[in-house]
C-alpha cells in the first residue's frame, strides 16, 4: 500500500499511533502475565506436588501438595456441567423450536439473561441460605443440635456453579440451532418424522459442536470461579467426606477445596500463608484454562472447516 | 448403541426403554417447556427471596443506609455490632451507613470502565484495521485467552506483584499523615482499578472487534476512494457504526466490575474506608472495600439472622444493578439491528 502518513492531519496521526500503542500494550500485558506466571509456576511447582495431599489444617507452609484442590476442581466442574448441560440444551431447544406461548418464551429468555448477569457472589450467598434449609440437609449435613443444615458441600457448590455455565451453554446451543436453515427441518418433516424425532435425529447431531464449545466455555468459567467456592465449599484444604456415609455420597456431601480457593486461602488475603504454593496452584489453574481454550478453538475451527457455521 | 437403529424399530425394553422409544411431540414439548419454566421459577425465587430478606435492613436504616457513618464510627464497627446480635429479635440492631462501601464500588468500577473503554476501543481498532496479519494472528487468540484467566490469578498478581511496587512509592511522611486512621500498604483502590482494567479490557476488545469486523467493506472502500486516510475511515465509519457495541461492551464490563468480589477483596486493602479526594495525592494510595468484596469478607456471619439480612441488602443492590445493566445493554444493542448487524 502506498501511503504517505506525513500528509495526514495531526489528529489522525495521533489516533493511528494511539491504536498501535493500545495494541502493543495489550500484547505487553499478556506477555507480562504469561511470563510472570510461567517463571513463578515453574520455579514453585514440583511434579510431586500434583500427587501429594495438602497438609491437614489451615496453615499450608511446609509439606503438602495440590492433589485435593485439583480433585476438588474436577469434582465441582463435573457436578456443575452434569446439571447445566441437560438443562441448558433443553432450554435452548425449547426457546428455538417451540417457544409457545410467546410471552413465556420472552420471560425465560430474560430469566437466562438475569442469571448471566447475576454476580457469582450473589449466587453464593443465596445458595448458602437456600441449602441451609433443614429439608435440604441431605445435600450437606446437619450439625448436632442445630436446626439448620450446614449448607456447604461439593453437591451444593456444584449445583450453584451450574448456573454459571448455564447461560453459556444456552447461548451456544441457540446460536447453533438458529444457524440451521429451515429447509433442513422441513426436509425431515417431509420424510414423516415428528418434531421430536427431528430434534433428536437431525438438529441435535448438527449442533453438537456448538454444545461442546459452550460446555468447554462453561467449564472454564466454573474452574475459574472463586466466590461460590469460598462460601459454599467449606474451605477445608483436604477433601472431608462425611464419615458416616460410605460410597460416592460421602465426598459429594463433604467439604473440600479447589484450585481457586486454594490460591485465595494461600494469598496474603487468606489464612494459609504459603505464597509459593498459591503460585503453583495458580499455574496449574492457568494450564487447565489454556487447554480448555485450545479445545474451544479446535471445536470452532473444526466447525468452520466443515463449512457449516 | 441402540440409538443408531431406525426410529421405527421395535420399542427397546428395560429401564431406559421409555427414553429410547420415539417421543410423541406433545411430551417432548411439555418436558422441554418444564425445564425452561424451572429456570424461570428459580430466577423469580432468587429475586423475591433476596429482596424480601434485604427489606428489614433497608426499612430500619431508611435513606441513612446510603449515607456516611457518623463521626467516630466506621462501617466495620457497625457490621460487628450487627454481628453480635442478641437472641431476642426485639433487640436486634440494623444500624448501618454503607456509603464507604458504595463509594469504593463506584470508584473502582468507574475508574476501570473509563480507562478500559478508551483502551479497548483503540486496541480493537488496531486488531481489526491496522495490525499486520502476523500480529493479528497472535493477538486474536491472546485476547480470548486473557478473557479466560480466572480472577483469583489476577488477584494473586495484584497482591504479590503490583501492590508491593506501589508501596515503594509511598513516602514515610505520607504514611504518617494518615496514621491512626488507615495504614497505607500499597493495597489501594488504584491497584484495584488497574487490575480490574486488565480483567475487563480483553472482554471489551472481543465484543468491539466482533462488531468492527461486521462493518460492510463497501462503506469503508467508498470513503477510501474519496481519498480519506485510513485512520479517518476507521474512526468515522467503523467506530461510529460500532458505537452501540462499544456501549454494550461497557455495560457488560460494568456488570463484571460491580460483581467482582474475590480479586477486589485481595487487592484493595479490605478496609471499609471511603478514599477522600481532598487528601491530594494520598487519595490514590488509600484503601477501600467494595460491596461485593465486603460480602466475601463477612461470609462467615451469614448464620446470624440480622447480619445475613444486612448482607442480603448488599446482594440486593448488586442484583438490582445487574438487572438494570442487562436492560441497558439490551437497549444499547437495538440500533445495530438497523444496519442488519447483530452484536
Amino acid at each position: 500500500m502506498i501511503e504517505n502518513r506525513r500528509s495526514w492531519a495531526l489528529r489522525d496521526r495521533l489516533g493511528f499511533y494511539a491504536c498501535w500503542a493500545a495494541g502493543l500494550a495489550l500484547c505487553a500485558i499478556a506477555a507480562a502475565v504469561a511470563i510472570y506466571m510461567l517463571v513463578k509456576g515453574v520455579s514453585e511447582l514440583r511434579p510431586a506436588m500434583l500427587f501429594e495431599r495438602p497438609s491437614d489444617g489451615v496453615d499450608q507452609r511446609g509439606q503438602g501438595g495440590l492433589l485435593d484442590p485439583i480433585a476438588g476442581s474436577l469434582l465441582v466442574t463435573t457436578i456443575g456441567i452434569a446439571i447445566a448441560l441437560p438443562l441448558g440444551v433443553g432450554v435452548a431447544l425449547w426457546l428455538v423450536e417451540y417457544a409457545r406461548p410467546f410471552w413465556l418464551a420472552r420471560l425465560v429468555e430474560s430469566g437466562v439473561e438475569v442469571i448471566a448477569g447475576t454476580p457469582s457472589i450473589v449466587l453464593a450467598v443465596f445458595g448458602l441460605i437456600l441449602f441451609s434449609e433443614s429439608f435440604l440437609s441431605v445435600l450437606s449435613f446437619k450439625p448436632e443440635g442445630a436446626d439448620t443444615a450446614f449448607g456447604r458441600s461439593f453437591l451444593i457448590a456444584g449445583a450453584m456453579m451450574s448456573l454459571i455455565a448455564l447461560p453459556l451453554i444456552v447461548g451456544a446451543t441457540r446460536e447453533g440451532l438458529n444457524a440451521i436453515p429451515g429447509h433442513v427441518r422441513e426436509a425431515s418433516y417431509a420424510l414423516g418424522k415428528t418434531k421430536a424425532a427431528t430434534i433428536r435425529r437431525v438438529l441435535l447431531p448438527t449442533v453438537r459442536p456448538n454444545i461442546a464449545a459452550g460446555t468447554a466455555l462453561g467449564m472454564g468459567r466454573i474452574i475459574g470461579d472463586t466466590a461460590i467456592i469460598v462460601i459454599l465449599l467449606g474451605a477445608t484444604a483436604r477433601l472431608q467426606p462425611l464419615e458416616d456415609v460410605f460410597g460416592p455420597a460421602g465426598p459429594l456431601r463433604g467439604t473440600g477445596s479447589t484450585l481457586t480457593s486454594f490460591v485465595y486461602n494461600n494469598s496474603p488475603a487468606g489464612e494459609g500463608g504459603a505464597f509459593e504454593k498459591a503460585y503453583a496452584a495458580a499455574f496449574v489453574l492457568l494450564l487447565i484454562v489454556v487447554v480448555l481454550n485450545l479445545v474451544v478453538a479446535r471445536i470452532a475451527g473444526g466447525a468452520a472447516r466443515q463449512g457449516g457455521r | 448403541m441402540a440409538a443408531a437403529a431406525p426410529a421405527s424399530s421395535a420399542p427397546a425394553r428395560g429401564p431406559l426403554g421409555l427414553l429410547r422409544r420415539p417421543w410423541p411431540d406433545r411430551r417432548a414439548e411439555l418436558l422441554l417447556g418444564a425445564v425452561a419454566c424451572t429456570i424461570l421459577a428459580f430466577v423469580l425465587g432468587m429475586v423475591v427471596f433476596v429482596f424480601a430478606n434485604a427489606w428489614p435492613s433497608f426499612r430500619e436504616n431508611g435513606l441513612g443506609f446510603f449515607g456516611a457513618p457518623p463521626a467516630g464510627a466506621t462501617v466495620d464497627q457497625q457490621l460487628s455490632e450487627i454481628l453480635q446480635a442478641p437472641a431476642d429479635p426485639a433487640r436486634w440492631t440494623y444500624e448501618l451507613n454503607a456509603w464507604p462501601l458504595l463509594w469504593g464500588t463506584l470508584l473502582t468500577t468507574a475508574g476501570a470502565i473509563v480507562i478500559g473503554t478508551v483502551f479497548a476501543t483503540f486496541a480493537a481498532l488496531f486488531l481489526v484495521e491496522f495490525a499486520p496479519a502476523r500480529v493479528r494472528a497472535v493477538l486474536a487468540p491472546v485476547v480470548t485467552l486473557l478473557a479466560g484467566v480466572p480472577s483469583v490469578v489476577y488477584g494473586l498478581i495484584g497482591i504479590l506483584a503490583v501492590a508491593p511496587q506501589v508501596a515503594k512509592l509511598i513516602s514515610d511522611e505520607r504514611k504518617q499523615s494518615v496514621a491512626g486512621i488507615i495504614s497505607l500498604t500499597g493495597e489501594s483502590w488504584t491497584v484495584g482499578v488497574l487490575i480490574l482494567t486488565m480483567m475487563i479490557v480483553p472482554v471489551m476488545v472481543a465484543i468491539i472487534a466482533e462488531s468492527l469486523r461486521q462493518v460492510p467493506n463497501a462503506w469503508k472502500e467508498g470513503a477510501m476512494a474519496c481519498g480519506v486516510n485510513r485512520f479517518r475511515v476507521a474512526w468515522t465509519i467503523s467506530v461510529r457504526t460500532a458505537r452501540p457495541a462499544i456501549v454494550a461492551a461497557a455495560v457488560l464490563a460494568t456488570a463484571r466490575a460491580l460483581g467482582e468480589a474475590i480479586m477486589l477483596a485481595m487487592v484493595t486493602g479490605s478496609v471499609a474506608f471511603a478514599p477522600q479526594p481532598i487528601d491530594g495525592p494520598t487519595f490514590f494510595f488509600e484503601p477501600t472495600r467494595p460491596l461485593a468484596a465486603t460480602i466475601v469478607a463477612y461470609s462467615e456471619g451469614l448464620s446470624v439472622k440480622p447480619f445475613a439480612q444486612t448482607i442480603y441488602a448488599f446482594a440486593a443492590l448488586l442484583l438490582l444493578s445487574a438487572m438494570a445493566l442487562s436492560l441497558i445493554g439490551w437497549a444499547a444493542k437495538q440500533p445495530m439491528r438497523k444496519y442488519g448487524i447483530r452484536a
